[in-house]
């Protein structure tokens, strides 16, 4: 059967360092959260919340070791959504 | 004649499935951005009124869970049924854990005359009233979809237990963690637009 390549079984080890980086994540967003930075808040909170999808992505999701099919028409995705975030934030701030 | 089953079509079936709810939860957090950037300040003392011990608590709920289902693929593909099954258990009680916070939550905020349609937030700011109706739908639409998965998971461990799925044929079990961690990969952005916002 030529199944063999989705068959991949990742270490225990991979995916409980993950799980702590995801929880020590997690402390760090919290924690900078309770220093005021003004707009700078929002815009770390979302890019800790970036890393830490990608994380569940890559490992959890099985992203890493998915085929280019699944791997581009994900980005795919997040590219629409950039455009659909992107542009209504343009049109928003021009009102 | 022996049926060939296209594990990779079902696998990519379902990405192509999440990828529709990746636009549904990015149309609504898009909402939750363009009101946020109206009423700034109303926002942020809405999120005051967050729990933020509850947010923190549930957010390491659902990122556990995601590794013990993570765990239950792994379990099964090494043969090792009953610990695939206990894996599995653990996800579904954290994730009726995060339902049972999730009453609490809300319950709190019923207590106080907050809910849609109140009249203590409609005499309140607009901008209040908005950043509550966010909360509502956004946290009750992510809360339907822990359910679903929890249903999914719980039909995986009968499956296990049943023989229907094993480890030469566990396509069910990781399609089900694959949406188990989209409910995880929403709530990792809910947490911030919730409960962080100073």
């Amino acid at each position: 059967m030529a199944e063999s390549h989705h068959h991949h079984i990742q270490p225990y080890t991979h995916v409980v360092a993950v799980l702590v980086g995801l929880l020590a994540l997690t402390g760090v967003t919290v924690a900078v959260s309770r220093i005021e930075l003004g707009a700078l808040n929002i815009w770390i909170a979302i890019l800790i919340a970036s890393v830490k999808s990608s994380l569940v992505l890559l490992f959890f999701m099985h992203l890493k070791y998915e085929s280019r099919f699944i791997r581009i028409t994900f980005l795919v995705t997040i590219f629409t959504l950039a455009v659909l975030i992107g542009f209504l934030f343009w049109d928003i701030s021009f009102r | 004649m022996e049926q060939q089953t296209d594990t990779l079509g079902k696998k990519v079936g379902m990405w192509l499935f999440l990828y529709t709810e990746v636009m549904l939860f990015g149309g609504l957090f898009v909402i939750y951005a363009n009101y946020y950037h109206r009423y700034t300040e109303e926002f942020i003392d809405g999120g005051k009124t967050l729990s933020l011990f509850m947010g923190t608590f549930n957010t390491a709920l659902l990122l556990t869970s995601s590794f013990t289902v993570a765990a239950s693929i792994i379990a099964l593909r090494r043969g090792t049924r009953k610990v695939a099954m206990t894996f599995l258990g653990a996800a579904i009680l954290m994730g009726l854990a995060f339902l049972v916070n999730k009453y609490f939550e809300w319950g709190d905020k019923f207590a106080h005359g907050i809910y849609p349609g109140s009249p203590e937030l409609a005499d309140g700011p607009q901008g209040l009233t908005i950043f509550y109706g966010l909360y509502y739908t956004i946290t009750g639409l992510h809360g339907l979809h822990v359910v679903i998965g929890l249903v999914l998971l719980t039909v995986c461990s009968i499956l296990i237990w049943r023989g229907r799925i094993h480890q030469g044929k566990d396509i069910v079990l990781e399609n089900s963690g694959l949406y188990w961690h989209l409910v995880d990969l929403i709530w990792i952005f809910i947490f911030p637009l919730f409960y962080l916002i100073l």
